[in-house]
């Protein structure tokens, strides 16, 4: 599935009303950790890497975002991104027929939607969040620290 | 009062001499209306910033050390830097110059050949502005204190990338109840509660906003603001509560930039927590420099009775 598609289905999903929404709970729950790992499925295709089928914490879409930043600290920028899907992903599945169900599908399919702009205009600058989210310099090989590689550090 | 953080030096940084000077007016009558002082670095240079850290990030250390070693030859033992640039970019230094030997070596040669002495790590503690009225005031003398409640006003809190990555450099975060979290911070919701408003569960306080890349590849920043600013609006909030000037002027440039160039049209507010802490200690709009955002919030403000 590539990043537009993703894209349209959350913006779908976002749109959609919130009896619809409320009947699908648990369905779109799933849907949405699915959608947030075909997209950094597609980061790690992307780079030559076999996305993994492990899981952390019980959740694949954490195992493959920690695969992704490996070596990889900026990826760090979607880290805490990641583990608000999950989050939303837990909320609705444990109550998939609680009053606030459909807002919590659509705050859901925002963030991830927020995974998939952020990797899809990482794919495109691959700086992005190099500077900020792992302190390194955008213009230079030349790693911060290089005897003791503190920028290398799992993050 | 704790008494702690009752005199801090202060480094402003260059972006509130600029674009984030309604954060630099609004700290400085927030300390006065508190009661902390806060005395300005003589003499400060630039943090680094991206520019510097960019090419030459050993040179970034030692001018954000330089700043460091001014604190601590004026008598402070903690600095207070309310720009998250500022504040990523002081605690980076002093994590480099206690880990790096090449960091020390090159800040050692350039305070030799600047003729100043060398800072050391561990004479200085850089603090942000939230650590500066948490841990001084506290949410309890902040209640206390509160004139005008931000009562009804529901905020979403959005502290970016830079107060919390990358979480080495930030050995005081995540120690337990108390301390801040780099996973879900909540100094900011602590005080603006503290101070009467509703904070909103808002899922992305410290996504990408695509800030370092607002101008070379703009149109990547301002979805992921559209992004940041819808989510906002679909969790309820009236307003978004920033402590980062380089945040501030993203939202508020892709706010209106979302409009012009995508035809998204965003109504959510854009204030400094500093902004609305100081409007419920009473202090009017325009003394913590409302009129100075680019994000107009006059008639929200009028109709809350805030900052008259």
């Amino acid at each position: 599935m590539d990043l537009d598609a993703v894209a349209a289905r959350l913006d779908a999903i976002i749109e959609t009303g919130d009896a619809t929404l409320a009947d699908a709970a648990p369905e779109l729950a799933t849907e949405l950790l699915e959608l947030g790992e075909a997209v950094l499925v597609r980061w790690l295709a992307a780079h030559g890497a076999v996305p993994t089928w492990r899981s952390v914490e019980g959740f694949r879409l954490l195992a493959l975002h920690r695969q992704a930043a490996r070596g990889e600290p900026s990826f760090n920028a979607c880290r805490e991104t990641c583990r608000e899907l999950v989050y939303h992903h837990n909320l609705i599945r444990l109550e998939p027929t609680h009053a606030d169900v459909a807002r919590r599908i659509r705050l859901g399919a925002m963030v991830a939607r927020h995974l998939a702009l952020f990797v899809g205009g990482k794919l495109e600058v691959a700086g992005l969040g190099e500077f900020c989210c792992s302190s390194r310099p955008l213009h230079t090989g030349e790693g911060i620290g290089s005897e003791t590689a503190p920028a290398a550090r799992p993050n | 009062m704790t008494g702690k953080h009752a005199k801090v030096a202060y480094y402003p940084g260059c972006a509130l001499e600029g674009t984030g000077h309604a954060y630099n007016r609004s700290t400085k009558a927030v300390g006065k209306a508190l009661g902390l002082d806060l005395v300005e670095l003589k003499n400060w240079n630039c943090c680094g910033a991206m520019e510097v850290k960019n090419i030459d990030p050993k040179l970034q250390t030692y001018l954000s050390a330089r700043n460091l070693s001014i604190a601590g030859e004026m008598g402070f033992d903690t600095v207070m830097a309310p720009c998250n640039g500022c504040y990523h970019n002081l605690k980076k230094a002093e994590y480099d110059l206690a880990h790096d030997p090449a960091s020390r070596r090159v800040n050692n040669e350039l305070s030799a050949k600047a003729g100043h002495g060398a800072y050391e790590a561990g004479r200085v503690n850089t603090i942000h502005a939230l650590d500066w009225i948490k841990e001084a005031i506290g949410e309890d003398g902040l209640k206390a204190r509160v004139k005008n409640s931000l009562k009804g006003l529901k905020i979403a809190n959005y502290y970016g990338c830079m107060y919390t990555r990358p979480r080495h450099i930030f050995p005081e975060k995540d120690k337990g109840p108390g301390s801040e979290s780099t996973a879900k911070p909540h100094f900011m919701d602590d005080l603006l509660a503290a101070a009467g408003a509703e904070n909103v569960e808002y899922p992305l306080k410290t996504a990408c906003c695509g800030g370092a890349h607002t101008l070379s590849d703009s149109d990547t920043s301002t979805k992921l603001v559209l992004n940041l600013l819808t989510t906002a609006e679909a969790c309820g909030a009236d307003v978004i509560a920033t402590e980062c000037p380089t945040c501030h002027t993203g939202l508020e440039m892709h706010q209106m930039r979302a409009e012009k160039v995508f035809g998204r049209k965003t109504t959510v507010k854009i204030l400094y927590f500093t902004q609305l802490l100081g409007m419920a200690l009473g202090l009017s709009a325009r003394k913590v420099g409302v009129h100075e955002n680019m994000s107009e919030s006059a008639d929200l403000l009028r109709a809350r009775g805030l900052g008259r």
